[in-house]
């Protein structure tokens, strides 16, 4: 039986470092929202109708026709690191961590957890599927026979006109939100990174941090994703993505690399250097910085310049470092400060030095 | 004193600051405009707020929109412009009127939805969404004066809404992506056009 200790020992499938163009593109995101028909939507719905949706998708989803070990995580029984740790695992949203115990809602994950569940967040239902690599397709087909199993018990909210009826109207339609987390270091390094805000901008997409909202340059980690969800079919969404933004972005990145490496090769390994030798000796360490140094060393191991650490370990430490993680692996509740030691000790013992 | 949201009265309950180009920004949000956020992106997303307010400015010759209610939930569309969201499935009906331009300003001037239909709402709608899908590549022939190709969608969309909604064609069981009949529902865009 998998558990929110086990979980915390490594990072989820999504940061394996693997699948299709991995050194550019960390993670896959697909997520449907669905809602029930016949309740009201749950902001406006009262104490028993939320827990009265709750117990009904409670029951399809832990049935075992849905995955048969599936993690049912109470958020109204959670104490606030542990539901801070799904946050910063991509598991649950903020939104969906917040609010107090008089609020009945959940979170089923599946044991690898390439898919989780939402139960009474903004919608009913928030079905996301996360993959490492560009694995769009694969992480489509997915949340769709997902969505239909779930369809075969559950009535869903829809209109011929509307499709798919979302508490937000930014949601309505298809309910898909189709993302991609991109690293980015040498379009940044060289200063053109707003080019491709431009262009995503130009193109409805939106563009967001690492962990959303004020942390967009975090780790030059980049969060692409469709804001239209009306008027277009989840394949022609879907299709954009594959054939258009996400190789012209790769396309971009990979000639700002050659560009360093033609033109400023000095300057780049002292970068991916320094990352180096401030990872490995530094004692005492702030969120911010560890993700611009690991992003610098992440750049030099894909670049071939430095080899002392691979691609999955430095995905790992993007996760493990964040505040309830390390709080998780240290296994107690540290102040700010205490957390920036305890940080880079275990970096130092994550990198092989002490 | 309680410092406000940013964007509305209630009392902020969420407070960042950040560094956007060497300028520190600080925002002080309510429960409800965070959550917003949380779906928003700065600079890039237009929130539905911005869209609401640009709507009304625009039509505040009109403040019916203001009144409508909706029949299942009570929920008032001042209601929705305060809080961005809706309150039930049938919000989406009693607001029509007054949603339409302001989805097709958040959707790329979509009006309708084209895309998965759940199994269980049965066929119906799969032919509608044929109808609006011809519909939309009538309207680029048009306006690409191409009305050789404009004669031929008009003929394929008068055959399909030819039938009777009633009636079940046994044609129609198999796969046909160019057939497609209306359900009840009026599917004809002018229609719904604001004015
Ligand atoms: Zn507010
Ligand atoms: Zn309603």
């Amino acid at each position: 039986m998998m558990n929110l200790e086990r979980m915390t020992q490594h990072a989820g499938e999504w940061l394996r470092g693997a699948g299709p163009h991995s050194e550019i593109v960390i993670s896959s995101r697909v997520r449907l929202a669905r809602n029930l028909a016949g309740y009201p939507f749950v902001g406006r719905s009262n104490r028993r109708q939320r827990a009265e949706a709750l117990a009904r998708c409670r029951e399809e989803l832990v049935s075992g026709r849905i995955g048969s070990d599936l993690l049912w995580v109470d958020l109204c029984e959670s104490n606030e690191l542990d539901k801070q740790l799904l946050v910063e695992r991509q598991l649950i949203s903020r939104q969906h961590a917040k609010g107090g115990r008089e609020n009945p809602r959940a979170v089923a994950i599946d044991a690898d957890e390439t898919f989780a569940i939402m139960v009474n967040e903004e919608d009913h239902l928030r079905i996301q599927v996360l993959r490492s690599g560009m694995q769009l397709g694969p992480a489509f087909d997915q949340i769709n026979s997902l969505d239909d199993s779930l369809e075969e018990k559950l009535d869903m909210a829809f209109s011929p006109r509307w499709g798919y009826l979302t508490a937000c109207p930014t949601n309505l339609g298809t309910g898909i939100r189709i993302s991609v987390m991109l690293h980015l270091p040498a379009l940044r390094l060289t200063g053109e990174i707003e080019k491709v805000r431009r262009a995503a901008r130009d193109m409805h997409l939106a563009v967001r941090g690492l962990f959303g909202e004020g942390s967009e340059a975090q780790g030059d980690l980049f969060q692409i994703s469709n804001q239209t969800t009306l008027g277009r079919s989840e394949q022609e969404i879907l299709a954009d993505f594959q054939h258009a933004v996400v190789p012209q972005i790769i396309a971009y990145e990979q000639q700002a690399r050659q560009a360093l490496l033609r033109q400023r090769p000095a300057q780049l390994d002292d970068k991916v250097w320094r990352a180096w030798a401030i990872l490995t000796n530094a004692r005492v360490l702030a969120t911010d910085e560890v993700l611009t140094l690991l992003s610098h060393l992440r750049l030099g191991v894909n670049l071939g310049r430095i080899d002392t650490v691979d691609i999955r370990t430095i995905n790992e430490m993007f996760l493990l470092t964040q505040p309830a993680h390390l709080q998780k692996l240290t296994g107690c509740q540290m102040d700010p400060a205490t957390r920036r030691e305890a940080r880079a000790s275990l970096i130092r013992q994550r990198l092989g030095v002490r | 004193m309680k410092r406000k949201c940013d964007l509305c009265d209630r009392p902020a309950t969420h407070h960042s600051v950040e560094i956007l180009k060497g300028q520190k920004i600080e925002k002080h949000l309510c429960d409800a405009h965070a959550a917003q956020e949380g779906l928003a992106v700065k600079a890039v997303h237009k929130p539905i707020n911005e869209l609401l307010s640009n709507f009304v400015k625009l039509h505040s010759g009109a403040p019916a929109a203001q009144d409508l209610e909706c029949d299942n939930c009570g929920l008032k569309f001042s209601e929705f412009r305060e809080s961005s969201l809706m309150g039930c499935p049938q919000c989406y009906t009693a607001f029509e009127v007054a949603l339409t331009p302001l989805l097709e300003r958040a959707h790329e001037s979509a009006t309708h939805h084209i895309g998965k239909v759940p199994s269980r709402a049965g066929a119906s709608e799969m032919r509608q969404q044929t109808i609006t899908r011809l519909r939309k590549r009538l309207d680029e022939a048009v306006a690409g004066e191409d009305y050789e190709l404009a004669a031929r969608l008009r003929d394929e969309i008068r055959k399909i809404e030819g039938h009777d909604p009633g009636e079940v064609d046994p044609d129609e069981a198999r796969p046909a992506p160019s057939r497609a009949k209306p359900s009840g529902r009026d599917t004809d865009d002018t229609a719904e056009k604001h004015p």
